[in-house]
């Protein structure tokens, strides 16, 4: 066998062993998708009902809590970027990471000092890799994440809002998230988690703008505001989290789809150039044959004379 | 007044069971309250405890909740727990071998899950 082609023979080995990789990874996200969609439904009862009675409590009474108060003047706030551990996505990750630079451009022209919080390694690694403060970090459960993780996450989110800001604290969160739209479409967005506005709360729980009865608080209107919030704000942010995490397999799915296909057409225009070369061998080789061949008969006919 | 009231009891993560009841008692941090049809509206925080729900059917069902708030309206109840397993999901062994490891370790709050736990576990059988 000559040297072409059994370089072309070599690439085409390898990249159908590439396409079989893909190929498996592609199955594996499209089964994912699945689970984590159907993760993202079963959270939605609780969602729902935790909204309606942060409606009910912020409409109901005239509690004034720090989690819905806009401070007066807005000197810091923290963005909760939520990225993947793992790359393979296509421009999922980057996407997340420049909605959230773009954000933190316009808070930063606003005047406002950001603090940046990150979920997922990826984010981590480009944050770091340009040497950018990181407030606080997670990693090791994008790909599914658990309610006990996005209170992790909520934990220092709630006391950092809860903390003046001249001791550090600050005085909005914002998260950037990938919304799951749809299979093909996921869109990276950014959105005010803190402090609440409650009449865009109130919109989103009852859209044909039902009135809400007028609740007995158990024990107190503020305790139970009290109470409420945090679990508000946790279960935002699980739900970010989960779409973030159906959003990535989506992401992956469709980038491990689009490199199976190059690898297939790869491994028919490398066929085509090993079947030329080998062709090229055989003709060579024929005409070196006839051309021996010839010369012997001349050198023979050559001796008789 | 209507005679039963619909109860969706809902953790993080699923819808634990819902359905018709005619009495739901539950533990809020004042004390328990029993809810009956035609109850004013009510949103209450809840302390871990076991919740008692008694169906149309005249069947109880009972479940650990560990924190979360009941909220009762137009003869709708949600109770909201963060945890929350029924009795009949509860592994009663594993249970007391959690108990035992928690005061053996003397975590307060994981031996107060655990005992919530053992009595919604214990009080339907």
């Amino acid at each position: 066998m000559g040297a072409q082609l059994r370089v072309y023979k070599r690439r085409i080995r390898s990249v159908t062993a590439t396409k079989k990789i893909t190929k498996a990874m592609e199955m594996i996200a499209a089964s994912r998708v699945v689970k984590a969609q159907r993760k993202v439904a079963a959270s939605t009862p609780y969602a729902q009902e935790l909204t309606r009675a942060v409606t009910a409590v912020g409409t109901g009474s005239n509690t004034k809590h720090p989690l819905t108060t806009q401070a007066e003047t807005v000197t810091r706030s923290a963005v909760l970027l939520l990225t993947s551990d793992r790359g393979l996505a296509g421009a999922f990750n980057s996407n997340a990471i420049k909605a959230a630079e773009q954000l933190t451009e316009r808070l930063e022209r606003a005047g406002r000092q950001v603090e940046t919080y990150i979920v997922g390694r990826r984010g981590l690694a480009h944050y770091n890799f340009r040497e950018r403060k990181v407030a606080e970090s997670w990693t090791g459960f994008t790909d599914e994440p658990t309610y006990a993780d996005a209170k992790k996450v909520a934990a220092p989110l709630i006391e950092a809002i809860e903390t003046d800001t001249a001791d550090g604290g600050v005085d909005e969160i914002h998260i950037v998230f990938t919304e799951f739209v749809s299979m093909m479409t996921q869109t990276a967005l950014d959105d005010r988690l803190l402090p609440l506005s409650l009449d865009e709360v109130a919109q989103e729980a009852s859209p044909q703008g039902e009135i809400l009865p007028l609740y007995d608080f158990e024990p107190s209107s503020e305790d139970v505001l009290d109470a409420l919030l945090p679990r508000y704000v946790e279960s935002r942010i699980y739900n970010a989290l989960l779409q973030s995490a159906a959003s990535k397999h989506a992401a992956t799915r469709r980038a491990m789809k689009s490199a199976t296909d190059n690898a297939g057409e790869l491994i028919e225009t490398l066929s085509r150039l090993a079947n030329a070369a080998r062709q090229a061998e055989i003709t060579q080789e024929i005409s070196e044959i006839v051309g021996g061949a010839s010369a012997l008969a001349d050198a023979t006919a050559g001796s008789d004379y | 007044m209507a005679a039963e009231l619909h109860v969706a009891l809902v953790a993080a993560d699923r819808e634990v069971w819902s359905g018709e009841a005619t009495l739901v008692v539950a533990r809020t941090t004042s004390g328990d309250i029993g809810v009956m049809p035609g109850h004013q509206p009510l949103l209450g925080v809840l302390e871990s405890g076991p919740v008692t729900i008694r169906t149309s059917d005249g069947g109880t069902v009972v479940a650990a909740v560990h924190g979360g708030f009941i909220s009762f309206a137009d003869n709708k109840l949600s109770l909201l727990a963060e945890i929350a397993e029924l009795s009949d999901e509860i592994d009663v062994q594993r249970v007391e071998r959690e108990l035992e490891r928690a005061k053996a370790e003397g975590d307060a709050s994981a031996q107060r899950r655990a005992d919530v736990r053992l009595r919604a576990a214990t009080a339907t059988r």
